[in-house]
């Protein structure tokens, strides 16, 4: 009987449906925990799943290889779902349309700020080149952090879990951050949030009400857009990156 | 039909953007790319599809769960973890709480300048 189990197993773990169906199963149980718990951000499902899923990699012996492969289908659609935040963006043109000076002029000193102070703390630190790369894009989005990782030649996992630090940790530090300062305005409170801290911070501005809500989303989005542009240049200033 | 079609539309776009990158050697991401060009073609047609606004929302709801795998990748580099663990979440926190200052104080600065720059009856219709 175990023989026969195990060549089951060894026939199924090299297929899509073995890690595939795992993870989606990963990712249901974890967003259920999540929102059974009032949507606390150390419960963020990916984080919950990731561990769920590294720990059965490590008990069953499988390497990531195999995983990777298994689960080639969630990774592709990486690109058309980054294509898909054009359509939330479009929704905050009238937003954009008017306020688009002050939006402009933050967007680009909080996006070159985040730029900067994360690669120049870990340069500070003694970290490596590599992990300095994947520390620039960090208040983007995942999917463009991802992206501008593979392109500068930095660990698109590790700008990942940033990202993901980023997000948790901006969105329990700002308001209390934006108290400390005097601001009040729910239009700057959201703004700062999805800049900052993408779609988790989006998450937390839209308990703010929706105008909070929405300026959240106009700054992740342009932050987004702008962390892609300006993280080739700024790292090639600093003499990190090279073009061509 | 209606999430047939959206998907061929991100996927067009995509395809478009990755083509884009390539020709012009620009070191940015193509689906990065393709998201401002359906940008511009929303912006041309003034309006998303009903089709494309749900499909994208539902997409875009369940996000994080496209990232699972690739986070999953982390578990290469324990070994840069166990090296690096201090600069990586130093620059991570320290890094967060410098662009939240930032941001929200230019932001507040900037709006209160062109409050003041107004007219009062612009000024009602801001605040």
């Amino acid at each position: 009987m175990i023989p026969r189990l195990l060549a089951i197993w060894d026939a199924l773990s090299a297929t899509p449906v073995l890690w595939l169906t795992f993870t989606l199963m990963a990712y249901i149980a974890a967003l259920w925990l999540y929102r059974r718990c009032d949507s606390n951000p150390l419960l963020l499902p990916v984080l919950t799943a990731v561990i769920v899923v590294v720990g059965a990699l490590l008990l069953t012996g499988t390497p990531y290889t195999v995983y990777e492969q298994g689960t080639e289908l969630l990774i592709f659609f990486i690109g058309p779902a980054t294509v898909a935040l054009a359509v939330p963006l479009y929704g905050q043109l009238p937003q954009l349309k008017r306020m688009w000076k002050p939006v402009c002029v933050a967007l680009l000193a909080g996006s070159v700020t985040a730029i900067v102070s994360s690669v120049g703390i870990a340069w500070a630190l003694g970290a490596s080149l590599e992990t300095m790369l994947s520390l620039a894009p960090k208040s983007a989005t995942t999917p463009i952090a991802m992206e501008v990782t593979r392109v500068v030649g930095g660990l698109p996992s590790f700008a990942t879990v940033a990202v993901a630090i980023t997000g948790i940790s901006g969105a329990i530090m700002t308001s209390w951050l934006l108290a400390l300062v005097g601001i009040k305005d729910p239009v700057v409170k959201g703004f700062t949030l999805g800049l900052t801290a993408h779609a988790i911070g989006t998450a937390r501005a839209f308990q703010f009400g929706e105008r909070a809500g929405a300026s959240s989303a106009l700054a992740m989005s342009l932050n987004g857009i702008l962390t892609a542009i300006l993280v080739p240049i700024l790292l090639a200033m600093a003499g990190l990156f090279h073009f061509g | 039909m209606p999430v047939l079609f959206a998907v061929t539309t991100l996927l067009f776009m995509q395809f478009l953007g990755e083509a884009f990158v390539r020709l012009t050697g620009l070191p940015v991401p193509g689906a990065l790319v393709g998201l401002l060009l359906l940008f511009a073609v929303l912006c041309l047609n003034r309006g998303a599809p009903k089709s494309l606004r749900d499909t994208t929302s539902h997409i875009l709801q369940h996000l994080m769960l496209l990232f699972i795998p690739v986070v999953a990748g982390i578990m290469l580099h324990f070994e840069r973890i166990a090296n690096e663990w201090v600069p990586f979440l130093a620059a991570s926190l320290g890094g967060t709480v410098i662009t939240i200052l930032v941001t929200a104080i230019t932001f507040r600065w900037m709006l209160q300048r062109a409050h003041a720059s107004k007219p009062p009856e612009a000024k009602r219709s801001v605040s």
